[in-house]
């Protein structure tokens, strides 16, 4: 599914180099976790898979299903199936948030070549997803994210997942800022998404937010640079111990 | 204080080969007007007014030439509206295009025809609201307008208008130059919406003057043209009595140079007056609003809301002015310009300003020019949404709050898909 080799990325304002030399690989249908350290370039993954600005690759590659990403429009890597759940999701007023929704989800498959949603279809299935994910017809009709809590923010991310059926889903630390309970409803979320054919890459500081979605592999990332890798014990280790006995083993 | 010699040359020129009407009610008010305009001389550059907008071209004794814009790639603007229409071709009436002019509710006639009576009650309409207007900012082109026009529409609303009356302005000629005066009197309690869409001429000068009586409500949407290389002078005069509502909505796409003046004085307690407009400029486009908002009676409310988006080196200005005067008690104005501007040789110049003489109002203005938010552009096409559509509807969303001053739905949605089909086809 998702192959990363050898990544490196630098600022492109700055000489600074973020990441040096990141390797994976996630297979159809597993979860990975990846923990570190602030400043460890997690969320710089998440975006440089993205297609966001203000980063330059300076070698490496990440193919989604043999494709090339790094090459490809923020827009053309969504239709290729790839989603980014922001860990600061954007407000944009002036822009309802189902007339966001139903323009990326006809976009998308209009790139794919699939006839677009009606907009009864549409309201059918947009209603059925909200509402597990606790999501009111009042938060539908407002601007996208303006005036939502960052519960509500998150929750609409994984709506967006949930409408959108994305491939390769990353969740850039979106525990960050939930309460338990709100934890729990977008956890229910993503665990409701998981099938054979999709596959999450989970950024978290926390190993609590991997109690509700339980990862098949856990990668610690520290420095631009993936520093161990194992099972879901070793989120827990981190949890008891910290960084600093795993970096310490590194150097 | 005489005139400069220049002036008074420049307005010799530009007068020389117009004709003045002297008969009946109207051509007294046109006297009036011509004594005003002599008083004043014609704008120029250097006048504060004219600071930001080189007032040259609309002075000049002959129009400007302006191509007439294909348009046929969409149906007119209002055109699934249920409307009464009354059509100018180049600033001359349309007998033949236009609707009956009976609408219950309504008295309608066309200044031509009408101007000639001994008596009639435009006669306190016409040129007074833009003599009223001529203080304390002169305003020379109205003035040449009500001495000048050659026709127009006088609309007396003595109840609610069975439908909207919408004046439609077709440009035949490429070097056509109009000039047309209306006048509208509310009666009290009565309601009205007036429409007007169209380029108009190669050269356009309008004025409406507009008496809202007590409780009387005004709705007006216009739509002007999209021909690239027309010009346009445009002035609204209104009055508002107690509990009158006004409300005025300009969409603006193209043309070279629009002047836009509203000037609005409520007079009575507790009025309204919304001004709002939305303007898309591309390349060699200069647009205008200047608005002139006066507070004299307690109570009221003002609303300016003015957006632009320019490229290409398009040039937006915004002049707007809130004048309390004394005893204008818990007056309640607002004003906001902003502009979007889609690269970095377009320019916004604005002069926001706020005069208050009583002491229990509330006030605020905000003016800023901006590009557009490259966060939210990613957020969007982070989903897949195309780089062009997602620029559309941030666009949109950042005129919102301009065509959200539109209170009928039918007509806001007609403006509001126009834009949308514009952008989308990368053109106004």
């Amino acid at each position: 599914m998702l192959r990363i080799e050898n990544l490196h990325v630098k600022l492109e304002e700055e000489d600074k180099q973020i990441l040096k030399g990141v390797d994976l690989s996630i297979g159809a249908g597993e979860v990975h976790a990846i923990m570190g350290p602030n400043g460890s370039g997690k969320s710089t993954l998440s975006y440089v898979l993205s297609g966001r600005d203000g980063y330059e690759v300076t070698a490496g590659s990440a193919t989604l299903d043999g494709e090339e990403l790094l090459e490809m429009e923020p827009e053309e890597r969504a239709a290729s199936g790839l989603f980014l759940a922001f860990q600061y999701p954007v407000e944009i007023p002036g822009v309802g948030n189902m007339t966001f929704l139903r323009t990326a989800v006809n976009a998308q498959r209009k790139a794919r070549g699939e006839e677009e949603m009606s907009a009864g279809d549409f309201l059918k299935v947009v209603r059925e997803k909200a509402k597990k994910l606790k999501i009111d017809a009042e938060m539908l009709k407002r601007p996208v994210n303006v005036g939502f809590s960052g519960g509500e923010k998150k929750r609409n991310e994984i709506l967006q997942m949930a409408m959108l059926e994305p491939k390769m889903c990353i969740l850039d630390e979106t525990d960050s800022g939930l309460d338990v309970d709100a934890m729990k409803l977008v956890s229910d979320g993503v665990n409701a998404l998981r099938d054979e054919g999709r596959s999450f890459l989970v950024i978290t500081h926390y190993q609590r937010l991997l109690d509700h979605i339980r990862p098949d592999v856990v990668h610690i990332m520290a420095n631009g640079r993936i520093i161990k890798t194992g099972g879901p014990e070793l989120a827990l280790e981190v949890e008891h111990n910290g960084y600093a006995d795993l970096l310490a083993e590194v150097q | 204080m005489a005139l400069p010699q220049a002036k008074q040359d420049a307005l010799s020129a530009r007068i020389a080969g117009l004709s003045l009407q002297r008969d009946g009610w109207l051509g007294a008010a046109r006297g009036e007007a011509l004594a005003r305009l002599t008083a004043m001389g014609l704008p120029v550059r250097r006048d504060e007014y004219w600071r930001y907008t080189d007032p040259a071209s609309l002075t000049a004794v002959e129009a400007p030439k302006a191509a007439v814009f294909d348009s046929s790639d969409e149906s007119p603007v209002f055109d699934g509206i249920d409307r009464l229409k009354i059509v100018f071709v180049d600033g001359v009436f349309d007998a033949a295009a236009s609707d009956d002019l009976s609408l219950a509710g309504v008295e309608i006639e066309r200044l031509a025809k009408a101007g000639g009576a001994d008596i009639h009650w435009a006669r306190d309409v016409y040129g007074v609201l833009e003599a009223r207007g001529q203080k304390p900012v002169e305003r020379p082109l109205a003035a040449l307008n009500s001495a000048f026009a050659t026709d127009g529409v006088l609309i007396r609303v003595t109840g609610r208008a069975a439908r909207p009356v919408s004046l439609v302005y077709v440009h035949n000629s490429d070097s056509s130059d109009a000039i047309l005066h209306h006048c509208v009197k509310l009666e009290a309690g009565a309601e009205i919406t007036v429409l007007e869409n169209g380029p108009a001429a190669a050269r356009f000068s309008k004025v409406m003057e507009v008496e809202v009586a007590e409780g009387a409500r005004f709705h007006h949407i216009r739509a002007q043209g999209r021909d690239h290389e027309r010009r346009a002078v445009t002035h609204i005069f209104a009055r508002l009595g107690a509990g009158a509502l006004f409300k005025s909505f300009t969409l603006t796409a193209n043309g070279v140079l629009t002047r836009n003046e509203a000037v609005i004085e409520l007079a009575g307690d507790e009025a309204v007056a919304h001004v709002a407009g939305a303007a898309v400029g591309d390349g060699s486009f200069h647009h205008d609003d200047t608005v002139f908002v006066t507070h004299a009676a307690e109570r009221c409310e003002s609303r300016q809301v003015f957006k632009k988006v320019l490229k290409n080196g398009a040039v937006g200005v915004f002049q707007g002015k809130i004048l309390v005067k004394p005893g204008a008690q818990k007056t309640d104005g607002y004003q906001i310009s902003q502009s979007l501007l889609l690269d970095e040789d377009s320019q916004f110049l604005a002069k926001p300003e706020l005069e208050i003489y009583a002491d229990d109002v509330k006030c605020s203005h905000g003016s800023t020019s901006g590009a557009i938010d490259e966060t939210a552009l990613f957020y969007l096409r982070s989903r897949g949404v195309p780089m062009r559509v997602a620029q559309s509807l941030l666009v949109l969303a950042f005129l919102a709050e301009a065509i959200a001053e539109i209170e009928d739905e039918a007509i806001a949605e007609d403006i509001r898909s126009r834009l949308e089909g514009w952008l989308a086809r990368h053109e106004h």
